[in-house]
């Protein structure tokens, strides 16, 4: 019985267990998810992607399916969303982080920007199915989605890039200026190579969030998918991206070949996510040295 | 000392060269030029959803739109009656919220507290994972894998019932379910990034006190991060809202009274799934359920950047 008093014996807890169970079982349920969900898609997958799905086009007169074109579009889209929406993006963090003294023009584009990162992608659907495809005659195009998609990753960037520029020390800055550089001059040679891992990392989660994204394009680039005729045109012309085709799959309940998509998706996503380690690793050693 | 702060300005080496270099002004507009690009696409936003979305308030009536239960857009009589969708869409929210905050908040209290690096490195990467597979797989593991097992238990529940309508497992519940999970990695990211950062000092404190592990996190640390775990629940609240494609197959897409076994339809399901053959009224009237919803969203962003944020900082302070 004098056991009892020492501090040295752990008072038993049975409430205390029981939480620490719940919070073991809930994080692992995570890991579960996770581990569930590939796993089905690779099961239910992997038999139908081959070098012909990913390879060609869904042709009605030989009853194959591919995905080529679908590729082809996502693509497209990934590259003209970046080229306009990685320097918009950028400049707006540089004026937020080296230019602006604070203030209410701040707070606004702050404010702004973190409401656009919460509007869900519907909505931006809607929006760009009216403004880029009516009022600026787009219609179903693949520049009118990849425009639409550029507003939408723009915060992604945005911040991003504010993260990085914020962890390049200030001591840079001051030795620039120091010794003559101009503002410009100090953030083009010291500041935006500084935090170029930081910004290179926002960009390809941007792709990532492109390659999921789904109801932004649905009224915007349409959903055709027929090989590109011409390079230059392809563009202005309807083109569905790989999660667009998945979804036409799905509604027609074929499921084998949303599978396949899906298993392509999940590809790109852990190959992106890999690649965010791998550059964010990277950052932390230029950080220390 | 007592010199006027303009000639002080004159011998700064940065400012004479700002003035001077012509590249230093048009850089310089270039930059606000990309900052504002953000402030001029919320308004281009909100203009054009209320353009677009407002008309057929006055031409069906506010009332009959927002409060009336019928939804018949192509019959020859048409009514357009949304508020069952509305209604959907915040019990579905509601629902996933309440199965979701838990989990996740366990989750990040795991992450946070509990774990040590080995454990938090095998469950990290899976919640970021989680967050990056695109919404369209969800939607498709929803219906292969969610709405057989919803399916099985519905026929369980309702065998007796010979008025229950089947719904073949694609109805309000699986939708939830799968809203629920897609929530989590919003919510516990954000909840554990404030859990961390609570000073050590209080949970030295609460140890020293005499508290248990699990007593300090509970009753110290998590009322601690109170306003960030806030935060991502409020975030999960606006993800769950305006989640089109995962639901759209496994919400069963008919407008009935949000009953966890009705086949049911929200606000971004209503619009995916009539947009693309809609037209005249109809469509415009899919453009004010679009309104609606962005008006719910506005109300939760406005909530997080005023109300939130500055009692964050209060409680930083």
């Amino acid at each position: 019985m004098t056991n009892s008093v020492s501090i040295y014996d752990k008072k038993k807890r049975p409430g205390d267990m029981a939480l620490l169970i719940v919070i073991y079982i809930c994080a692992f349920l995570a890991v579960l998810l996770l581990v569930g969900i590939i796993g089905y898609v690779v099961y239910r997958g992997i038999s139908v992607v081959d070098w012909q799905f990913i390879s060609t086009a869904q042709s009605a007169l030989n009853e194959t399916f591919g995905i080529l074109p679908n590729i082809i579009n996502t693509l497209y889209i990934i590259v003209i969303t970046l080229l306009i929406a990685t320097p918009v993006g950028i400049g707006s963090a540089i004026y937020l982080t080296e230019y602006s003294k604070g203030g209410r023009l701040v707070r606004l584009i702050e404010f702004t920007t973190e409401t656009l990162s919460g509007i869900p992608s519907i909505i931006f659907g809607l929006f760009g199915m009216v403004f880029f495809g009516t009022v600026l005659r787009l219609g179903f195009s693949i520049l009118c989605g990849a425009l639409t998609l550029t507003i939408m990753i723009l915060p992604i960037i945005t911040r991003t890039t504010q993260e990085a520029l914020k962890t390049v020390p200030e001591s840079y800055r001051t030795g620039a200026l120091g010794i003559g550089a101009t503002k410009w001059y100090m953030i083009r040679t010291i500041i935006l190579p500084s935090a170029m891992p930081g910004i290179v990392t926002g960009v390809i989660l941007s792709i990532g969030r492109i390659v999921g994204e789904s109801a932004a394009l649905l009224f915007t680039a349409g959903s055709a998918f027929l090989m590109p005729n011409n390079w230059l045109t392809h563009p202005m012309t309807s083109g569905g991206t790989l999660t667009i085709q998945m979804y036409l799959s799905m509604t027609k309940a074929q499921y084998d070949n949303a599978f396949g998509i899906a298993l392509v998706l999940i590809i790109i996503v852990l190959g992106i996510n890999l690649l965010t380690k791998l550059l964010s690793r990277k950052l932390d050693v230029s950080r220390k040295s | 000392m007592e010199a006027p702060s303009k000639t002080k300005k004159q011998f700064s080496i940065i400012g004479s060269h700002k003035t001077k270099s012509v590249v230093e002004v048009t850089a310089n507009i270039i930059f606000i030029v990309c900052a504002f690009v953000a402030i001029i696409a919320v308004l281009a936003i909100t203009v054009y959803m209320i353009y677009s979305g407002a008309p057929a308030l006055f031409k069906v009536g506010i009332l009959d739109i927002l409060f009336g239960t019928t939804w018949a857009p192509t019959a020859e009589d048409p009514s357009f009656g949304i508020l069952y969708i509305i209604l959907t869409s915040i019990v579905g929210t509601a629902l996933a919220i309440l199965i979701g905050v838990p989990i996740a908040l366990m989750t990040a209290i795991f992450l946070s507290e509990i774990a040590n690096t080995k454990l938090a490195a095998i469950v990290r990467p899976a919640v970021e994972l989680l967050a990056g597979i695109p919404s369209v797989v969800y939607g498709l593991l929803g219906i292969l894998m969610v709405n057989p097992v919803i399916y099985k238990l519905e026929k369980f529940i309702f065998k007796d019932d010979p008025n229950h309508q089947f719904t073949g497992g694609a109805n309000l519940l699986s939708a939830v379910l799968v809203l629920a999970i897609m929530i989590l990695p919003t919510v516990i990211n954000i909840s554990e990034t404030s859990l961390r950062s609570v000073p050590q000092d209080y949970r030295n404190s609460s140890l020293a006190l005499g508290a248990s592990k699990i007593q300090t996190i509970f009753k110290v640390t998590v009322p601690a991060a109170k306003s960030g775990i806030i935060t991502g629940i409020v975030l999960g609240i606006g993800r769950a809202l305006g989640e089109a494609m995962a639901i759209v197959l496994v919400c069963g897409n008919s407008i009935n009274f949000p009953l966890p076994f009705n086949s049911v339809r929200t606000l971004t399901t209503a619009i995916v799934s009539e947009m693309g053959y809609a037209g005249g009224l109809h469509r415009e009237v899919l453009f004010t359920i679009g309104l609606v919803l962005f008006a719910f969203i506005m109300v939760i962003n406005i909530l997080l950047s005023t109300v939130l944020k500055k009692g964050g900082k209060k409680d930083d302070k």
